[in-house]
């Protein structure tokens, strides 16, 4: 585990076993404070049950979860509204419109001035025309950016994606990756992205866990990690890390 | 209560209040069955009052379907609001947010108690010009009877809502079900006598029994039993603790299986 200064996270051991099968296998690392760091992993790889971990939707099987310096497993609901995400596999009220989702989600997470932060997130988002229509009659593209206002509702300190540029156009996914970028350098948050698309992940994290099979196969920069292991990208190094896991 | 707390249930109050408003046919139908259901029976009465004017008599047929009903509306009020964050798979999203399971069971109870006074007042009200039939006679008796009766709906749902967590959406038939297995061991029409001996043992096990059977003292006879009701309203502190402990190791186990991020259709 890379050693991290004034850490945000601190994620020791953490497993999770269903049955027989292990999904997430011992898993040490920490996240710094106003880092964005991807968790990059193929499809089964424990991305998704890891991020559900750090949410408190699943128990895990051992291990310990520190965050802002409390123990998240006994008592997560001291930092919960410090927190906030971003899933493909949570919608939201299909029959509310944006703005009345958004409206309930801000009480949710007591917003002071709520109507103030609606409108900011409706002009960040491009949502302003978009405010009095039900979800369910939005494309993809505009329910995601729905779902990333709803996840920015209470400014989260900790952000928590998973993949949520998946099924998107290039163009949409590129201007998210953007406003991910700004809205970490304008307040200081950390974003934890999972997703198994390298190049976006290069493009955006400024540091790398990789997970193979329910471990952790390598972290660090994707500068470092491409150095470490003489590639051109992240995706050359991710292929050769799997294909030495599957040998071992 | 702290005001974070207040902020968080108004959120789902809010919440159910924008669903309810975004669909006509949804508002209209809470108060729909009722009626429906009262005037069916109303004019089985009025058909039944002279050959069999003891089974009519006080429009005790009239009160005990009102009152029957303020059950079951308690119960699928509460379940369907829960059922709504399954369907539009909202549910992570809640547990992920600062909301206590506690605050959502409040909520839950509150729009489940609105929208069955919503539903039962125009049922109540009509029966009185239709049938000449005010259930609102039996006085503050009426008080004990409703709220032990939507006590027990809420009881039922909270064990159902705790299944339907761990079961997700192949348990929803459980939400009709339920009430209507209690219906018949309830004495709603009928005599707790009437009842063979097994089934008359079971129904003393039930807080509704004794709902109904103090009903029929009061209207038939003009006698107020409070023991009744005090019988009722400690069964159903029984059933509440019962369905709460359901609901709570249902969900436990519902984030020990990973299940609250996928629960939805």
């Amino acid at each position: 585990m890379t050693e991290v200064k004034d850490s945000l996270l601190e994620v020791t051991g953490l497993s999770k076993k269903f049955g027989s099968s292990t999904a997430v296998k011992n898993l040490s690392f920490s996240l710094a404070r106003g880092s964005i760091v991807g968790l990059l992993g193929g499809n089964g790889a424990g991305k998704t049950t890891t991020l559900s971990m750090l949410l408190g939707l699943l128990e895990p099987s051992s291990g310990s979860i520190r965050l802002f310096g409390h123990d998240f497993i006994k008592d997560r609901h001291a930092v919960l509204n410090r927190i906030n995400f971003c899933s493909p596999y949570v919608d939201l009220p299909q029959r509310l419109t944006v703005r009345e989702n958004l409206r309930v989600f801000a009480r949710l997470y007591g917003v002071n001035q709520a109507g103030q932060v609606i409108q900011g997130l409706a002009e960040d988002f491009r949502l302003l025309d978009l405010m009095d229509q039900p979800i369910r009659r939005l494309s993809s593209g505009q329910k995601t950016r729905v779902s990333l206002a709803k996840a920015l509702i209470n400014q989260p300190e900790f952000l928590l994606l998973d993949e949520p540029t998946a099924s998107l156009s290039p163009d949409v996914s590129q201007w998210i990756r953007q406003r991910l970028a700004e809205y970490r350098d304008q307040t200081g948050a950390t974003i934890l992205f999972a997703s198994h698309d390298m190049r976006e992940v290069e493009l955006l994290c400024d540091h790398i866990v990789m997970m193979s099979n329910g471990q952790l196969i390598e972290e660090g920069s994707p500068q470092d990690l491409k150095t470490r292991h003489g590639k051109n990208s992240l995706e050359e190094v991710f292929l050769e890390l799997s294909e030495q896991e599957t040998k071992a | 209560m702290k005001s974070s707390t207040i902020s968080r249930i108004s959120a789902l109050l809010l919440r159910y209040f924008f669903l309810l408003r975004s669909s006509w046919p949804r508002v209209l139908e809470i108060a729909y069955w009722p009626t429906v259901q009262m005037i069916i029976w109303g004019f089985t009465s009025v058909h039944f009052s002279n050959s069999s004017p003891e089974l009519t008599a006080g429009g005790i047929l009239i009160s005990a379907v009102l009152i029957w009903d303020s059950l079951f509306r308690s119960h699928i009020s509460y379940t369907l609001s829960f059922l709504e964050e399954m369907w539009s798979r909202n549910l992570a999203n809640l547990f992920v947010s600062p909301l206590r399971p506690w605050e959502l069971i409040i909520s839950l109870a509150t729009v489940s108690m609105i929208r069955t006074l919503i539903g039962m007042l125009p049922a109540a009200l009509l029966a009185i010009p239709f049938f000449g039939v005010s259930v609102f006679e039996l006085g503050l008796p009426l008080l004990g009877f409703f709220l032990n009766l939507v006590f027990t709906g809420w009881a039922i749902s909270q064990a159902v809502t705790g299944i339907l967590l761990r079961y997700g959406l192949g348990a929803e038939s459980l939400t009709w079900m339920l009430p209507f297995l209690l219906a018949p061991f309830s004495c709603i029409y009928y005599p707790l006598e009437t009842l063979p001996g097994w089934m008359q043992t079971i129904a003393q096990y039930l807080s509704t029994t004794y709902v109904f059977e103090g009903m029929r003292a009061l209207i038939l006879r003009g006698e107020w039993l409070p023991g009744l009701l005090s019988k009722a309203f400690l069964l159903n502190g029984v059933y509440f603790a019962i369905g709460l402990s359901v609901f709570c190791i249902s969900l436990r186990s519902a984030r020990r299986r990973g299940l609250l991020l996928q629960s939805g259709e």
